[in-house]
């Protein structure tokens, strides 16, 4: 991490234009993602639970999290904090061949992107100060400690887990932990899933799917081809998560839809996250296939099964497909994409058995530690607005403002 | 005199505007409602939610005509808001005992 490097402009430029992106992806991507999907009424809370989570993870990013997650590791389990509030971390500072503040800067967008995604899960019935705390917890408790064990020089690093950018860290995570907390905070009253505004949604899916070349094509850290690649093959997947979910819709109940196929073309880029700098384009393929049943089959059959509220498929859509790509990177990952490593197709069986370790850790890990949050939460300050408040909406109540006045 | 309530389809607001201007009949109130008739629901779903709207969209359209107009402008409506499928609505006809122009004062037949 700390050798001295030349600094390239070439890849410091990429990444700075891929942190960008990936801010896209929270402010207006999940804002308008999820803001159109949930009822008039609460469409403004669903966005400010976004907007919250992001700032508050920025902040606590630069003060401790960044140090924490990637300090040099204490045995495997954390970092070390040092340089808390950034201070000695200095504009000449080098990793790899960009300056460590931007490298701290593009991992803000991470965390913050990732807090943002698990309020889909719990829109129209949570106190906005228990959203504030959970948040501040989550990202503490959960986000940081994944985070140093998969990309940090933590111990799941040191097993050779691969995760190029986010199927553990990001995805299973917000998936999971947001599943926790739905569990917690119980269902609504209404539930039924009938979106205010779907444009608004397919306006929102389609800035997730921009900013996503960001996440993905920059989690390379180089301007090259590996970051080409990335891009490229998560194109192919999410488009194949498209046209799947589409197909399927067609032959359950004769008609494509649109909400179903911007949920496909998010499960297809969840999917190939994990995969993205490592697989090549047959594999991108069967990699978006696979998210779109995967995540079509949770949406639809164990979510009713089940009976859990997760208003927005977040557990669904991120946490489902999430797995899936995690273990298909173990899978399809091609030493002739990404020398750094291989998988079962191309003789190394023993790297799927690693994700498979990587998936169960971070499951377990996140719904443990997001249950504890949110059972301590409700117990002490209460996590969950009042019945009449939940009828009437959130925006008149919590934030006296309503997103409709034409 | 006599009003003239017309329920239609929105997507054949244009054409009975239309139809309307063409027999004289300018003046018209329009409003966005809904409603139900012999129509049943439009079924919609979402990720497997289903859903029936019951209550469905419609245009609704006010004239003021003089008596003798009626005939004339309900045949224009019928023309111009017909399908011939279910849903294409209806239109009410009752007496007014009653017109004023605010601006002048005129009443009756003068003022509509």
């Amino acid at each position: 991490m700390a050798a001295i490097a030349a600094l390239s402009s070439g890849d410091t430029s990429w990444v700075i234009v891929a942190t960008i992106l990936v801010l896209l992806m929270s402010i207006p991507g999940a804002a308008f993602f999820y803001g159109g999907l949930t009822k008039k009424k609460n469409v403004l809370n669903t966005m400010f639970l976004t907007l919250i989570a992001f700032s508050i993870i920025a902040v606590i990013w630069v003060c401790y999290g960044y140090q924490v997650a990637f300090g040099s590791s204490i045995s495997g389990i954390i970092g070390s904090p040092t340089n808390l509030f950034m201070t000695g971390i200095s504009p000449d500072g080098m990793n790899g061949s960009i300056p460590t503040i931007l490298y701290v800067t593009f991992q803000l967008t991470f965390a913050a992107l990732t807090g943002a995604l698990i309020s889909g899960a719990i829109v129209g019935r949570m106190k906005t100060s228990a959203w504030i705390i959970y948040i501040i917890a989550w990202v503490t408790l959960i986000y940081i400690p994944i985070c140093h064990w998969v990309w940090g020089g933590g111990w799941l690093m040191n097993l050779g887990a691969l995760d190029f950018a986010g199927g553990t860290v990001v995805h299973i995570n917000c998936g999971v932990s947001a599943l926790a907390l739905a569990l917690v905070l119980g269902t609504r009253k209404e539930k039924t899933l009938l979106p205010h505004n779907l444009g608004y949604s397919v306006l929102g899916a389609a800035f997730l799917f921009f900013g996503w070349l960001g996440f993905n094509g920059g989690s390379a850290l180089t301007a090259g081809g590996l970051a080409s690649s990335a891009i490229l093959v998560s194109i192919v997947a999410a488009c194949v998560g498209l046209i799947v979910w589409c197909i399927i819709d067609t032959i359950k109940v004769g008609k494509p839809t649109v909400l179903g196929a911007i949920t496909g073309l998010i499960a297809g880029l969840v999917a190939i996250t994990p995969a993205a700098g490592f697989v090549d384009v047959p594999a991108s393929i069967v990699i978006g296939l696979g998210a779109s049943c995967v995540s079509y089959f949770a949406v639809y059959y164990l979510k009713e099964k089940l009976g859990y509220d997760d208003a927005l498929d977040v557990f669904g859509v991120h946490g489902c497909s999430g797995i899936w790509g995690a273990l298909a990177t173990g899978i399809f990952a091609s030493p002739f994409i990404n020398s750094a490593a291989s998988g079962l197709l191309y003789g190394n069986p023993g790297q799927l058995g690693i994700q498979v370790i990587a998936v169960c850790v971070s499951v377990v890990y996140a719904f443990v530690v997001s249950y504890i949050i949110a059972k301590v939460l409700d117990m002490t300050m209460g996590i969950r607005v009042e019945e009449k408040v939940e009828v009437e909406g959130l925006d008149t109540n919590l934030h006296e403002e309503s997103g409709y006045n034409l | 005199m006599k009003r003239i309530i017309a329920v239609i389809r929105g997507e054949k607001l244009e054409e009975v505007k239309k139809a309307l201007i063409a027999v004289g009949c300018d003046g018209m109130n329009i409003s966005e409602i809904k409603g139900r008739g012999r129509q049943l629901g439009i079924r919609e779903s979402y990720r497997g939610s289903k859903y029936c709207i019951d209550l469905i969209p419609k245009s609704r359209v006010e004239l003021i005509v003089k008596d003798e107009d009626v005939d004339e402008v309900s045949q224009a409506v019928i023309e111009a808001a017909r399908t011939g499928d279910v849903g294409d609505g209806k239109i009410f006809i009752s007496p007014i005992d009653n017109v004023i122009r605010i601006r002048t004062g005129e009443k009756g037949d003068d003022a509509v």
